[in-house]
């Protein structure tokens, strides 16, 4: 079983873990993904790469509490171990040379852009990243995309931290200022990368998006991943998971993502009523929005 | 012990009945449906066989068992002994036991099948290996000595399992590598618990495992590592076994409302995720109260008899053709008949109809009537102009097959493919276009059974010892 190195928490619901799985971390390029089980009566869960250290063999995922799978990975100790981590699945993102490059990363979507705007800065391109979230205390790696950015633009939603509103507002200020953007990447709540693609399309720069749908196995047998791009059925986890921002139907995206909706709260409150689970303060509270804690 | 009897009065013996759940008991649970047959039964079955010298009944077997050879163990009551005989060509005896069509292989060989019933050589395949088993009389085959080469399987579905228990033995390193994180393949994944029972699989899995096999789980080869890296790794030989791949859907609107899932997706979650059992494990199924699976296969079969136990009032076949046209076996078909599904022959859906939720809530369909003969020899279905219907459903469950899969062959150069995405091989050795490169199962066939897969497994078995023992490169 892999063998968790660390799992500390970077948030109020967000979580850092770092796995050893050496031979997948040799394979693995950014915008791949893994898929991860935590115990043996869990579930497999589709996880965006955060982070590759190939010197020591460690896989990064940044995920947040959502629901009873990613509450029980954050009871993970550190030196413990998750029942499997299966990959690298999906395809790499597409990296070339088009002089400037811009990343965007939303919420929970700042990580998996991290490694991609490694790469777009090895093949030699000007790298902007627009990071945002809903409040300064969500944010994480500002210090990562700076380090890799020769632009970083970050923002909340309620200004405590950098520009006040929506990386889509960054980025179309960049855009009609004349920045020669030539391809974006954006990663993200659905909504947000909703909202991108649809300001891209107006300056007509080419937009990728990562999408996150339902999966089972993530080797293309169940398909139940299946997203609508440009009219026709894909399979996120091997046509995918980076589309054409410009042709994926969002709405079916958002409608496929709730289908275990009232499962998943039903799991989720069950754990939390669990005394012995050992659950953070932060996750023990955890709410549904628009839904009151009882 | 019954006493050798003359071929006439064996004649006179009724073919022995298997003992099953009744069907508004097992509607409700996701227990095996037969019981197995007792000892007596056994013995009084086995009694039946009339030893034919020629035994055309092996020739029906993709495996060739020995079957007069078992079944005569069985009159001599050394149950044990009956299913060590099998094990000498078939590794897999409870699971073949219990899914194979031997209505179609070794039973239809049988003499007796001419004026009487064929003897039930499944039902003491079965007996014999759960005797075996459950008496903890299982015995880790003697293996050769080592020979020093290292082969590597890619798939732990029937096929790489038939490989991997045949060159073990003959003294060869094995390893298997499964995408999942169980082994198993279509056993674990896709037949369900009340067919066969996931504990059979593992402690088929567990034998290979005491005998030597090395089982890599939750390893995507052709992402983690490609064919070529696993010859770099020093594997001599390399059988690929990876089944069936992308499902296949209707391509009608609506096929992306909530509530439709390929079989693959349905039986993935309800088998392997094991969420037909909601208070133990996390992964959510939908359970639908009027429940349409398309299609007329074993899968369908499977489809909808689960979707029964999970709580449906109404669960359909829908099926394009007719009755005499499902590729279900028999067996299946009858039992699903007896659980109360209700069959939409000569039906097609053309469209899905969601709520404002995005879920599934209605189908609408047209009726159908056969044409003249197809490619498949079957008679054409054809739609009849103005018979539109509704019918009321919160579940689909799309069985219409499944392309291949192309995670090995993108990756793997000079990897010969059909039209379809299969893997071309050598019908006599299952090897493929590469040089110590083999392959199997529904990867080279698309979907068929089992036994076909495990039969693939064992000629790709003997050319692969061929291949190794005549000096491979190292």
């Amino acid at each position: 079983m892999p063998r968790v190195v660390d799992n500390i928490q970077i948030g109020p619901l967000t979580w850092k873990m770092r796995v050893e799985v050496p031979r997948l971390v040799a394979k693995a390029k950014a915008g791949q993904f893994v898929i991860i089980r935590v115990n043996e009566q869990g579930e497999r869960v589709p996880m965006s790469i955060a982070g590759l250290d190939g010197e020591q063999g460690l896989l990064t995922v940044i995920y947040q509490v959502v629901g009873k799978t990613s509450a029980l990975m954050t009871t993970v100790e550190n030196g413990g171990e998750i029942s499997d981590c299966v990959g690298p699945l999906g395809l790499a993102s597409h990296v070339e040379n088009w002089g400037t490059a811009c990343v965007v990363g939303g919420g929970i979507g700042i990580a998996p852009v991290y490694p991609i705007a490694q790469a777009y800065k090895e093949a030699g391109n000007k790298v902007i990243s627009i990071i945002g979230a809903r409040s300064k205390d969500i944010l994480f790696y500002q210090k990562e995309h700076g380090e890799v950015a020769d632009e970083l633009y970050v923002c909340t939603d309620d200004g405590s931290e950098g520009h006040h509103g929506f990386v889509s507002d960054v980025l179309v200020k960049l855009l009609k200022d004349g920045a020669p953007i030539k391809m974006i990447m954006a990663i993200g709540p659905v909504p947000m990368m909703r909202v991108v693609a649809k300001v891209t399309k107006e300056f007509e720069v080419p937009t990728w998006v990562s999408l996150n749908p339902l999966m089972v196995d993530g080797t293309g047998m169940c398909g139940g991943c299946r997203v609508t791009v440009g009219g026709e059925t894909k399979f996120a986890c091997v046509d995918g998971p980076d589309f054409d921002g410009h042709l994926v139907d969002f709405d079916v995206l958002t409608s496929r993502l709730n289908a275990y909706k009232d499962q998943e709260r039903k799991a989720m409150k069950k754990l939390l009523e669990d005394p012995n689970c050992r659950l953070t303060k932060a996750v023990r509270e955890f709410t549904y929005p628009g839904e009151n804690k009882a | 012990m019954i006493e050798k009897i003359e071929k006439k009065e064996r004649m006179k013996i009724k073919r022995a009945e298997m003992p099953a759940q009744k069907p508004e008991d097992r509607v409700r649970n996701f227990n095996e449906v037969p019981f197995g047959l007792t000892a007596e039964q056994a013995i009084t079955e086995a009694a039946r066989c009339l030893e034919c010298k020629k035994a055309p009944c092996i020739d029906g077997c993709p495996v060739e068992v020995d079957i007069p050879g078992f079944i005569n163990l069985i009159l001599e009551k050394d149950f044990a002994g009956a299913a060590r005989k099998i094990k000498q060509t078939n590794s897999l005896p409870a699971v073949c036991g219990r899914v194979c069509p031997q209505e179609e292989q070794c039973e239809i060989k049988c003499v007796l099948a001419k004026k009487f019933k064929p003897v039930a050589i499944g039902h003491l395949e079965r007996f014999v290996a759960d005797y075996e088993r459950e008496n903890n009389l299982v015995q880790i085959p003697a293996v050769a000595a080592p020979t020093g080469k290292k082969v590597a399987i890619v798939g732990s579905g029937p096929a790489g399992l038939t490989v991997a228990g045949d060159l073990i033995k003959l003294g060869h390193d094995v390893t298997v590598f499964e995408a999942l994180h169980k082994p198993g393949g279509v056993l674990v994944y896709g037949i369900p618990e009340f067919r066969l029972p996931k504990n059979i699989v593992q402690a088929e899995c567990d034998v290979l495992k005491d005998t030597g096999v090395k089982f890599e789980n939750s390893t995507v080869i052709g992402k983690m590592e490609t064919i070529d890296e696993l010859f770099e790794m020093g594997f001599d030989a390399i059988f690929i076994g990876t089944g069936a791949g992308l499902p296949n859907f209707m391509g009608i609107p609506g096929e992306q409302l909530i509530g439709i899932y390929s079989a693959n997706e349905y039986l993935t979650r309800s088998n392997l995720m094991r969420a037909f059992d909601e208070n133990d494990y996390d992964t959510p199924i939908i359970r639908g109260k009027n429940v349409a699976v398309l299609g007329g296969g074993n899968t369908a079969m499977d489809a909808v008899r689960t979707s029964k136990r999970l709580g449906a009032d109404h669960s359909y076949i829908v099926y394009r053709r007719s009755e005499a046209e499902m590729p279900a076996r028999a067996e299946e078909i009858h039992h699903a008949m007896e659980e109360g599904i209700e069959f939409h022959m000569l039906t097609t859906p053309i469209k899905f109809i969601g709520d404002d939720q995005g879920r599934v809530v209605q189908m609408e369909c047209l009726n159908m009537e056969l044409g003249p003969p197809d490619d498949s020899g079957r008679r054409r279905p054809v739609p009849i102009e103005g018979s539109n219907f509704i019918m009321d459903v919160d579940l689909v469950v799309v069985a219409i097959g499944n392309s291949s899969n192309p995670l090995i062959q993108s990756t793997t150069p000079g990897l010969e493919t059909n039209r379809w995405g299969n893997i071309t091989v050598n019908p006599d050795t299952m090897q493929t276009s590469r040089p110590g490169v083999y392959a199997g199962g529904d990867i080279v066939t698309g979907g068929a059974t089992v036994i076909l897969a495990a039969g693939a497994g064992k000629k790709a078995a003997r050319a692969i010892h061929t291949y190794l023992s005549n000096g491979a490169p190292k």
